[in-house]
């Protein structure tokens, strides 16, 4: 009899110690990185919640560390008395787990659900499961260079893939980046699909190789092109020295040579 | 009996198979006419809008009211637009038509940069007027030989088809009309001597200092050779193959390249100095073990063992899937140096840097004696939007629309949900420019 006492309670404390386990692992969430402006993943979501949370940070909880969610966590750190740097550090992350309250499951659950999440606050939160273990969720948005959508991204990335999928990842950037500089010059189009599809500009338009689907690498490359890098220091025109056609083509002043083709201005 | 099945067999055979072309043959027809009636829109658009073009430059110029000319600079610059993309649907992308282009894009600048400006305060100068006039001669030329080609194509039912056939054989024989008559357009407009538009006012950059930092004194291939497998971090088991630029490049370049099994690489290298231009590593990433903030602090430390200048502050950081990519601008007293910014990527599996471009920042980097801001901040800030809540400030170096440097004074603000930057002069408080910052896109 009094042994079964003894393993009842023995047991009580057990679970008690794993509940309490748990929802010590539920509220230090945060993993111990320094959270900045830019960064994605489920840190971010965390941050973005508490900060609606408190009220701070009013955006779409989205993952990804946009400008609301800096000038949230600015505020918040100005309210609170902390160094204003718009960086979650450990102290920041610390205020923020005892000011409040950060419902893991739930806010997960209602981003999968794509509800229109967007006041995760006091009173809003009731009825959820609490001891859940939850996988980490991909954001729900991504980052996306200055002037260009995804979309822009997409089609470009048909275009890099339908003209240079057999060339290595470098003449894959300098493909992108050439479309690009035709963008800037005076003597294309304007837009990216100006210059994409203008008549005769590219073989994989022409034939339509363009509608291939094109893989990650290709969308990387186009990506590093949008981010600056340009392989062919500036050239407006290539082509594949086997196959071309046009004697006007080998006229123009050749930069250099990468994989197939040969950039020219 | 055998015999006649066969025969019917084949016989309907043969007539389902003509039936059969001849649709396809139809259809082909049908869309080849679609595809030509396309060409032939932007074409006879493109003569119309240079028609009007032509004319109305002419009328700017006998025009003497104020409140008349904002309005029809302001047309010409949509004009010009319209032509440029009339141009862009042509098949003419390997037939040299470049002048022309460039006429419309200079048109463009200037007729924008005129029509927004305040012409009762600053109006039309004589060398304005003399521009404008070259401008109007050389649409005259175009609006005439673009007239001749028009007439011939509606005259001979010339096809846009035959030029883009003709383009793809390059037929140096069969003399295309269309393609001629191009090519004479060409010609006009080359004719007008560089001299005779005066390049300052009809816009294209007027960068000074171009290429500054780089000095007279060049370096050895070997040289170079050494220095790439030191910023690329490949030993001698490796190959790096080194090549030089050729004389399309703005700046003689070494360039190197390698494959190693996992990893791709290149790597730009100017001859004069040895500064790295830019240079990628390329491997796959599988997982982001550091943050984008450990990634931050490499990058930092990586520009303050590097040949460029101090000090430098952050302007954009983000992560694209395990790849982190920072764009720094140096500062100087605590000004930023906008125009001399540099990127770099770094693997958020490793820690290290795989990527760096500081094409702008060895094109524009010189020594600048930073004006004294005759305004204070306070000042600046009136001059912003008073709806915008102002949440940060600092001092730059920015480039206007012409691409001349001035101090401005940068606020970071919020409007709802959006951020904006304003640049406001720091010398007379006029508004340099307003930037919205971009927001993460939703996944779709």
């Amino acid at each position: 009899m009094k042994n079964k006492v003894i393993l009842g309670s023995l047991l009580f404390l057990f679970f008690a110690y794993i509940t309490a386990d748990l929802t010590e692992r539920e509220v230090s969430g945060f993993s111990d990185q320094v959270i900045q402006h830019g960064a994605t993943g489920d840190d971010v979501i965390e941050l973005q919640a508490r900060l609606q949370h408190l009220g701070f940070y009013n955006g779409k909880i989205d993952g990804v560390f946009g400008w609301g969610t800096y000038w949230a966590l600015r505020n918040f750190q100005y309210e609170f008395g902390m160094e204003i740097d718009g960086l979650a550090g450990q102290t920041t992350k610390q205020k923020l787990e005892q000011a409040s309250e950060f419902d893991k499951a739930y806010v997960h659950e209602q981003i999968q659900k794509g509800a229109n999440f967007t006041h995760y606050g006091e009173g809003d939160n009731s009825g959820q499961s609490n001891n859940q273990e939850t996988e980490d969720l991909e954001p729900t948005a991504v980052n996306v260079p200055q002037g260009f959508s995804q979309n822009d991204i997409q089609i470009m990335a048909n275009a890099v893939y339908g003209e240079a999928r057999g060339e290595p990842y470098e003449g894959q950037v300098a493909v992108a980046a050439v479309i690009l500089n035709r963008v800037e010059s005076a003597s294309f189009p304007n837009t990216v699909s100006g210059v994409i599809f203008e008549p005769r500009a590219f073989t994989a338009v022409a034939d339509g190789q363009i509608w291939l689907t094109p893989n990650e690498s290709a969308k990387r490359a186009v990506l590093d092109a949008i981010n600056g890098w340009d392989p062919t220091g500036d050239a407006l025109y290539y082509f594949n020295p086997d196959t071309a056609t046009s004697g006007w083509i080998w006229t123009r002043p050749q930069i250099k040579r990468i994989g197939k083709h040969i950039f020219c201005m | 009996m055998l015999r006649w099945i066969v025969i019917t067999i084949l016989s309907i055979g043969i007539i389902g198979v003509s039936v059969w072309g001849y649709k396809e043959h139809q259809e082909k027809n049908a869309i080849l006419i679609q595809a030509e009636n396309s060409y032939q829109r932007s074409f006879h658009d493109l003569t119309y809008n240079l028609d009007l073009l032509h004319d109305k430059i002419g009328s700017t110029l006998a025009m003497n009211t104020r409140k008349q000319l904002s309005p029809q600079l302001a047309e010409i610059w949509r004009l010009t637009s319209m032509a440029h993309s009339n141009v862009g649907q042509l098949p003419l992308t390997l037939l040299p038509f470049n002048k022309t282009e460039e006429f419309l894009s200079q048109m463009g600048d200037f007729s924008y940069r005129t029509a927004v400006r305040d012409l009762d305060q600053e109006p039309l100068t004589e060398d304005e007027l003399s521009t404008l006039e070259s401008l109007y001669g050389m649409a005259g030329d175009i609006e005439q030989e673009l007239r001749k080609v028009q007439n011939m194509v509606l005259n001979e039912n010339l096809r846009w088809m035959d030029v883009q056939l003709a383009l793809v054989n390059n037929d140096q024989q069969a003399d295309n009309t269309i393609i001629d008559g191009f090519q004479t357009v060409e010609k006009s407009v080359e004719e007008y001597a560089e001299g005779e538009l005066n390049t300052n006012l009809v816009g294209t950059s007027n960068k000074q200092g171009a290429y500054e930092l780089l000095g007279e004194e060049t370096i050895t291939e070997q040289e170079a050779e050494e220095t790439m497998r030191s910023i690329l971090g490949i030993n001698q088991g490796t190959t790096l193959d080194v090549t030089t630029s050729g004389d399309g490049a703005k700046v003689p370049l070494f360039s190197g390249s390698f494959k190693e099994q996992d990893r791709t690489g290149y790597i730009d290298l100017t001859q004069q100095g040895g500064y790295p231009m830019s240079f990628m590593i390329q491997r796959d990433i599988s997982e982001a073990k550091v943050s984008l903030n450990d990634a931050m602090k490499t990058a930092e430390e990586y520009l303050e063992n590097s040949l460029f200048s101090s000090d430098f502050a952050l302007v954009e950081s983000n992560q694209y899937d395990h790849v982190g990519v920072f764009q720094f601008v140096p500062k100087e007293d605590d000004v930023w140096i906008y125009p001399d910014a540099i990127q770099i990527k770094v693997a958020l599996d490793t820690n290290e840097v795989i990527g760096l471009v500081a094409k702008d920042y060895l094109e524009n980097y010189h020594e600048r004696t930073i004006p004294e801001v005759t305004i204070s901040e306070a000042e600046a800030e009136e001059a912003v939007n008073p709806n915008l809540t102002v949440e940060d400030h600092h001092l730059a170096i920015v480039e206007d629309d012409l691409g001349g440097e001035v101090l401005a004074y940068v606020f970071l603000g919020t409007l709802n949900d959006d951020t904006y930057k304003i640049f406001i002069d720091a010398d007379n408080g006029d508004e340099v420019k307003v930037d919205k910052l971009k927001q993460a896109e939703m996944k779709y």
